[in-house]
């Protein structure tokens, strides 16, 4: 399947600092729908793998880790290579036979990067057919840093994804926060929505077959706000399993483990900050 | 209030939910000495559903003796019925009226708790009065045979007439009068008498309704399984929709247009009704036929022979141009509701909820805690109109 792709740029390939090989473009692509809520991602790889990231209003801001070993190739030539290009381009391009979910029938991709002020290439093949896309690349700016840390983690569950879906697949979206409440007493871990017909708790016992661990050391209720939790949904939907943690600074941060076509585990992580509104009320 | 609701009793709960929800934006939530009763009206009130659900339904119902009524909306407590079905063990619904506020409490698998804390205003009884027993012609049929019916005609389409003979039934889309007859479509469906359970006519005629409100109940029918019941009388006065076993009860109460292609009718009419008052909207033979039908059914209370056999109150919304009331009332909730105001509505508006008491006789399915009557404005309303 890969013979096409591999002849064709194997004489330029010492050109390139970065390249990536992938049998199953979606292996890729569905990943990053699940961060797509911003045109704008940064790409930064290192010999351990890929990662790529959106933000929000410098106030939430989502990765995606693709590790090294998920691709076929990867090939890298500096320390760190960075660059930043629109994600809407990026997907319509992987997406560029149409996506196909039929089993057996998949996009392969060679993705390949020459250095600062060139353009990412990619080498999109199914079924014989080779398409060439040249996205321009921008200058790369500086991801947020928002220093979350485990060591300051005060409360951590890890959750079954299947039920989290359930209650955000219903969340109210007139309310204009979501409140988590996490605590080692009742209610242990709670979502709560305050709209305009009234309010609903959902509360998640600590022994629930779905709660894969609990370590909450102290009360902590924090509001979030719904439009920038809200694009989380899609990468809960593809995850299988979630680690909710926030910091003492009631940051938050959800981790999302997504298995791919093949069984292979990657990760989905946002970064949340808290709402002030709703602390100074 | 204080009750229990389990297993596939909450499914059937839900799926009300979702039918009354097909009508109006809000939920009236009357708990009853009988049971609870849930109700809705579409915002130009000429759609109307209850269900009745039984003490057995609810386990453990401790009833007040509140003849309050609560309005609210109830939706987002049955958002997804999808994994309702499959998640949910048990529902207990807790009214308090010092909180003001009504509480759902979903008891899901794996022990997830969900709580829904609505807030509702009190509203007096909205009822809908209705004699379906006496109604001219009855017919009962399995949901299937309607819903297989329904699915032919185009989720677009609005309004369906319905026309009888002593052993035929037909469904056709209704086509408006001033609609061009070479671009209109035309379906209609024959069903023979021996496909329902029950057939019979006294008077071979045909009723033109809302479609969106009868796929809310054949929704529900159709999951309950439960045989449909059909009641109605004439082109104008209402037709009931109802649904019954031995632990609830659902009537739906939909107008229907006095409007027809049957000549013979429209003589009739115009010997008995009065002629439409002068109004701009005579220059369009539709509307001015609307609006007489409108203003027929608000003659001086006297009048109660002619009068369709429907009637709802409430000290909101008793009179019959509720819309202009609402919107001095609450501006909001008229924004809520506006977007199930649609044109098709219009024409039916206030059909039977504008319309006098009937005889003390014909007052017998649904007993009535208000009996304040409201002489409507009709001139008013077809300025307003």
């Amino acid at each position: 399947l890969n013979m096409p792709l591999s002849t064709q740029s194997q004489t330029d390939d010492e050109f390139y600092v970065f390249v990536a090989t992938l049998d199953n473009a979606r292996n890729l692509s569905n990943l990053l729908k699940a961060i797509a809520f911003k045109d704008h991602a940064i790409f930064t790889a290192t010999p351990n793998g890929l990662k790529v990231t959106v933000e929000d209003s410098k106030c939430m801001q989502a990765n995606a880790f693709i590790q090294a070993d998920i691709f076929q190739e990867f090939t890298i030539k500096d320390d760190l290579v960075g660059f930043q290009v629109n994600l809407t381009v990026l997907l319509d391009c992987l997406n560029i036979f149409g996506g196909s979910t039929v089993p057996g029938v998949s996009t392969a991709l060679r993705m390949c990067y020459v250095g600062y002020g060139y353009p990412l290439t990619l080498f999109l093949e199914e079924g014989g057919v080779v398409t060439v896309c040249k996205i321009n690349t921008q200058e790369p700016e500086e991801p947020i840093d928002f220093e979350f840390c485990s060591s300051n983690v005060t409360n951590k569950v890890i959750l079954q994804s299947e039920s989290l879906k359930d209650a955000f697949s219903e969340l109210d979206m007139t309310s204009e926060v979501l409140q988590i409440t996490m605590s080692p007493a009742q209610p242990y871990f709670r979502l709560s929505t305050f709209g305009n017909s009234g309010n609903a708790h959902y509360d998640y016992p600590k022994d629930s077959d779905m709660m894969e661990l609990f370590q909450c050391t102290k009360t902590q209720t924090n509001r979030y706000k719904m439009s920038l939790l809200k694009p989380s949904t899609k990468a809960l939907a593809l995850s299988c399993k979630v680690s909710v943690r926030t910091d003492n600074r009631g940051f938050l941060s959800l981790q999302y483990l997504v298995r791919n076509d093949d069984g292979q585990i990657c990760f989905v992580e946002y970064y949340c900050c808290p709402d002030e509104e709703g602390e100074e009320e | 209030m204080d009750c229990v609701v389990t297993g596939g009793n909450v499914k059937v709960l839900a799926k009300a939910v979702h039918s009354l929800s097909r009508i109006g934006d809000e939920l009236y939530v009357e708990p009853q000495e009988d049971g609870l009763a849930l109700r809705s009206v579409n915002s130009s009130r000429s759609a109307y559903a209850c269900f009745l659900f039984s003490p057995q339904v609810l386990k453990f119902c401790v009833c007040t003796n509140s003849t309050k009524q609560h309005k609210l909306s109830v939706q987002s407590v049955f958002r997804s019925l999808a994994t309702l079905e499959k998640t949910v063990e048990k529902c207990h619904i807790k009214l308090d009226e010092q909180k003001s506020r009504l509480t759902f409490t979903l008891h899901c698998k794996h022990g997830l708790v969900k709580t829904h804390n609505l807030s509702f205003q009190d509203s007096e009884s909205l009822q809908a009065v209705f004699d379906k027993d006496s109604s001219a012609n009855i017919f009962r049929a399995q949901p299937r045979l309607l819903v297989d019916t329904v699915v032919h005609f185009p989720p677009s389409l609005e309004e369906i007439t319905l026309s009888v003979s002593d052993d035929r039934m037909w469904f056709k889309n209704h086509v408006e009068e001033d609609a061009e007859p070479s671009k209109a479509m035309l379906t209609e469906l024959c069903l023979s008498s021996d496909e329902f359970d029950h057939f019979s006519v006294q008077t071979q005629n045909s009723i033109t309704f809302c479609l969106k409100e009868l796929r809310g109940l054949l929704l529900f029918a159709e999951s309950t399984g439960l045989p449909i019941s059909i009641h109605f009388d004439e082109p104008g006065s209402p037709v009931v929709l109802s649904v019954t076993d031995s632990v609830l009860d659902g009537n739906f109460v939909l107008a229907t247009l006095s409007d027809e292609n049957n000549t013979h009718k429209r003589n009739s009419r115009s010997c008995t009704q009065p002629l439409p008052p002068p109004d701009d909207f005579m220059n369009d033979d539709m509307d001015s036929y609307l609006i007489a039908m409108d203003t027929s059914i608000v003659p001086e209370p006297s009048v109660t022979a002619s009068a369709p056999l429907a009637r709802a109150e409430s000290s909101k919304h008793s009179s019959v141009n509720h819309r202009t009331q609402q919107h001095s009332e609450d501006e909001n909730e008229t924004d809520e509701t506006d977007h199930t105001a649609g044109p098709p509505n219009k024409k039916f508006c206030s059909l039977f909820f504008g319309s006098v008491l009937p005889p003390p006789s014909q007052m017998s399915t649904q007993p009535i805690t208000t009996q304040e009557v409201l002489a409507s404005d009709s001139e008013e309303e077809t300025q307003l109109e």
